[in-house]
């Protein structure tokens, strides 16, 4: 962090209050998107407890595992959350838009132009947390690997249909969400901490209650003592007031409230088996009623997190929307469509560790995204420039004085000198690369000539100007205006291509196997 | 209760599936794995700490000697913290019939696809050095014997019940604690700093759960010792709560971050730095106070712009 950054914690530990950490939005929030907030059991990593999931505010759709040691229960559940989340993330598939891209073609090795579909929009996930991002990953990873009964007629415990289809996609987004500046899946409280800083440490923010009474106190309470209460308060049986948003429970509620309701609800399936006939319905309203009372538990521990998330997605489109946002959605928007591609071609799961290729271009991949993200943002927001110019890696200030000169070639080109006045301190060297922001928001290129006596710098233009002996209107600024120049550039490039994974060389393992991977061996205690 | 299921599970035949993981994540020596009775699971029972830490001993000397596999299960090992004697016990130590003895750390958090949750990990290393620290001046004591720097971790495979387990290179983690124990303040040099009288005894009623001591000597007793206070505490430590009320009480910039109070300088209430930013306080010639200045005067600029340019 920045000590522009440190410097809004302080202010907002000062004032009970949390303070602005960016001035626009720098993720894209979608019209509609889905929100999930999962729930899993104590000590059984991973395996479900119940979720919420919808699109809609006001009807979110309650999944429940009422006994989740039982295989069968988990089954149903998944088969649930793929009738729930599937046809959400399907719907964006059909509406496509053209776009040409150029490809390499294989019999003449030159780039030629393809047309290509894009998908118009995307379908966004928004979980509470980063655990929940985890989360999303882990149920990816169990899901992708199963077997329906059409897959495979002999396996035991068939997987209910679509739920593979689910679970690949759900890896999609999960590995999605590692590409920085991505907004595929979002963790609500990641992204309401790149907007505001709170009074108290990263750590706490993790907790979405408290980092949400930050910046949202309730009225005539200071965010400091509200974010207490979210993470402490107690009601007189000593349940939290503001349940965890999950994954995990709270183990106050588990030991209180849930053991105990799954033991009722334990007891009335056995006595369903065991009833005689005649009272079988009676039996049978006994179950009914056991699992009503644990829905209604989880429902009352997922609701307040679910209302947070929504919450927290008014506040953020409450901000105004940063201008290169649009640009990396559609990044998005090619990567859903990838997928969609993948898996309409039948090509299998992905696999349980990338080959070596495909590792590398994901590390590679993202390493451009992160640098892509940091100029985009500065760019679109002062703020964060600011941290820049902190750091000094760009400056700003108005123009005193403006010389025109020439290139030395056969066809003179404007070159002009431009001097301008500034406080910043940035780390430059005579000849060092400089690029600015032109109105029209194409990047104009310019290197550093010198430091004035008094605290001024020049600096030369070196393109941008078109193709004139006079530069065009409006390319070379004017004495008086303000401008800012960076050291980084605006759109960096990835490094140098990867081979095919084909031709991975012996070193790196040699060429990956093409046999699909096999799912997991099923075993007497999976939990998942 | 699933980590101590899974501990049983993992242990329940006597060792040998334990021995044989270990082999085959080590992967080197001609020596074959051993099969049903090639494990010795000596006999650790003892009274009280002190004579389960000599029977431990005892077992690991004749183990040693016998130049077999064996597994102690739940040994008790001593390590001197701040001069006092804290005693420790560790999931199993394997003593390898060369004489190298490898801590065994089971644990319940999955490993899927042969990678788990990193913080968790570094965890069980911390743990897992902690007890190789402790066997380190037994095993000098032995002939042949030596502590091995890796660790093996036990944890459940995939999204099963079975178990998966990695070698975790402890060197690190070995030599941090080590420094750490060095440096740690010795507990008489604490105790004579404070009050006369000063305790810490709950005084438990005749049920053994319920505190007697008021809750008032007990917070005096609390705060008389001196805490450094580091959000990470909250985390590990059941006292973190308190101390950070205490921490926040006093404004201390660390609240917020360890990473903050580097970057501050001497500066160390959140008062001090707000103050020597607005240019009320401070040495301008202090680099921490020339940078916090600045930060201040771009941050007030660029929020200003943004608030010009958003409302015209």
């Amino acid at each position: 962090m920045s000590l522009i950054g440190t410097l809004a914690r302080l202010e907002a530990a000062r004032d009970g209050r949390a303070r602005p950490l960016a001035t626009v939005r720098h993720r894209h929030i979608a019209g509609k998107p889905l929100v999930f907030v999962p729930l899993t059991t104590a000590g059984e990593a991973g395996a479900p407890l119940g979720a919420l999931v919808g699109t809609e505010r006001d009807a979110p759709r309650l999944l429940v595992v009422a006994q989740p040691r039982d295989r069968d229960l988990r089954s149903a559940f998944l088969a649930e959350l793929a009738d729930a989340m599937l046809p959400h993330i399907e719907e964006f598939a059909d509406a496509v838009e053209r776009e040409e891209r150029k490809e390499t073609d294989p019999a003449t090795g030159r780039k030629v132009p393809v047309e290509v579909e894009l998908c118009a929009d995307a379908p966004q996930l928004v979980v509470p947390s980063a655990a929940g991002v985890e989360y999303v990953r882990l149920l990816g990873r169990s899901m992708r690997f199963r077997r329906t009964a059409e897959q495979d007629p002999d396996a035991p415990h068939p997987a209910p249909p679509r739920v593979p289809l689910l679970g690949r996609w759900l890896t999609h987004f999960g590995e999605r969400s590692r590409v920085p500046g991505s907004s595929l899946l979002l963790a609500m409280t990641q992204v309401l901490g790149r907007h505001w800083a709170t009074g108290q440490s990263v750590l706490e923010d993790q907790h979405l209650g408290a980092l949400l009474a930050w910046i949202d106190p309730p009225e005539e309470t200071s965010g400091a003592a509200a974010a207490l209460r979210a993470e402490l308060a107690r009601d007189a049986e000593g349940l939290l007031v503001h349940p965890p948003a999950g994954p995990a429970t709270d183990p106050v509620f588990d030991n209180k409230r849930l053991a105990p309701a799954i033991a009722r609800y334990d007891q009335a399936r056995t006595e369903v088996l065991r009833s005689s006939p005649h009272r079988f319905t009676t039996a049978h309203r006994a179950l009914a009623g056991a699992e009503l009372e644990i829905r209604d538990l989880l429902l009352g521990q997922l609701r307040p997190t679910w209302d947070a998330v929504w919450h927290g997605i008014d506040l953020l489109r409450a901000l105004p929307e940063g201008a290169r946002v649009g640009e990396r959605w559609k990044r998005d928007r090619w990567s859903y469509t990838a997928h969609r591609d993948r898996v309409r071609a039948g090509e299998p799961p992905q696999p349980r560790r990338d080959d070596a290729v495909t590792a590398a271009r994901k590390l590679s991949a993202r390493e451009t995204a992160q640098a892509q993200l940091d100029a985009q943002e500065a760019l679109d927001d002062p703020l964060v420039m600011a941290g820049r110019r902190l750091a000094g890696e760009a400056f700003a200030g108005r123009v005193t004085d403006v010389v025109m000169e020439y290139s030395e070639a056969k066809i003179p080109r404007p070159r002009p000198l431009v001097t301008l006045r500034t406080q910043d301190a940035p780390h430059v060297a005579d000849g060092v690369k400089l690029h600015r922001a032109l109105p029209d928001g194409r990047a104009q290129s310019a290197e550093f000539v010198s430091h004035g006596p008094d605290g001024s710098l020049t600096v030369r233009l070196t393109g941008g100007m078109g193709r004139g002996k006079v530069p065009e209107a409006g390319s070379v600024p004017e004495p008086g205006d303000q401008v800012c120049w960076t050291l980084f550039e605006h759109a960096p490039r990835g490094g140098p291509e990867l081979p095919e994974p084909e031709q991975t060389p012996w070193t790196h393992g040699g060429p990956p196997a093409a046999a699909a991977e096999a799912p997991d061996p099923v075993t007497a205690e999976d939990h998942l | 209760m699933r980590g101590h299921a899974f501990e049983a599970r993992v242990k329940d035949d006597g060792g040998t599936g334990l021995i044989r993981l270990l082999c085959e994540r080590l992967g080197d020596g001609p020596a074959p794995p051993p099969g049903p009775g090639d494990v010795d699971t000596p006999d650790l029972a003892a009274s009280g700490p002190e004579g389960r830490t000599a029977r431990t001993a005892l077992a690991l000397r004749e183990a040693t000697a016998a130049g077999r596999w064996a597994l102690l299960d739940h040994p008790m090992l001593a390590l001197s913290v701040a001069g006092t004697p804290a005693y420790l016990e560790p999931d199993a130590v394997v003593v390898h019939p060369d004489g190298g003895w490898t801590v065994v750390e089971i644990k319940s958090f999955a490993m899927v696809d042969g990678a788990a949750d990193a913080a968790k990990v570094g965890a069980a290393a911390r743990q897992a050095a902690v007890y190789a620290l402790a066997l380190e001046p037994v095993a000098e004591r032995v002939d042949g014997a030596s502590v091995r720097h890796r660790a093996l971790l036990v944890c459940p495979k995939n999204f099963s019940n079975l178990p998966d387990a990695a070698l975790v290179d402890l060197r690190k983690q070995l030599a941090t604690t080590r420094r750490q124990l060095d440096r740690l303040t010795g507990v008489a040099d604490i105790a004579d700093g404070l009050p006369e009288g000063t305790t810490f005894d709950l005084c438990l009623a005749d049920d053994g759960r319920t505190p007697t001591r008021p809750a008032e000597e007990l917070a005096a007793a609390v705060d008389a010792v001196g805490a450094a206070y580091a959000p990470e505490c909250l985390a590990a430590c059941e006292l973190a709560f308190h101390c950070r009320a205490r921490s926040r009480a006093a404004d201390a910039v660390q609240t917020l971050g360890r990473a903050l109070r580097a970057e501050l300088g001497g500066l160390t209430t959140i008062e001090a730095v707000l103050a020597a930013a607005a240019g009320e306080a401070g040495d301008p010639a202090d680099p921490a106070v020339a940078a916090l200045r600045r930060a201040a005067r771009l941050r007030a600029e660029s929020l200003e712009t943004a608030g010009a340019a958003s409302c015209p």
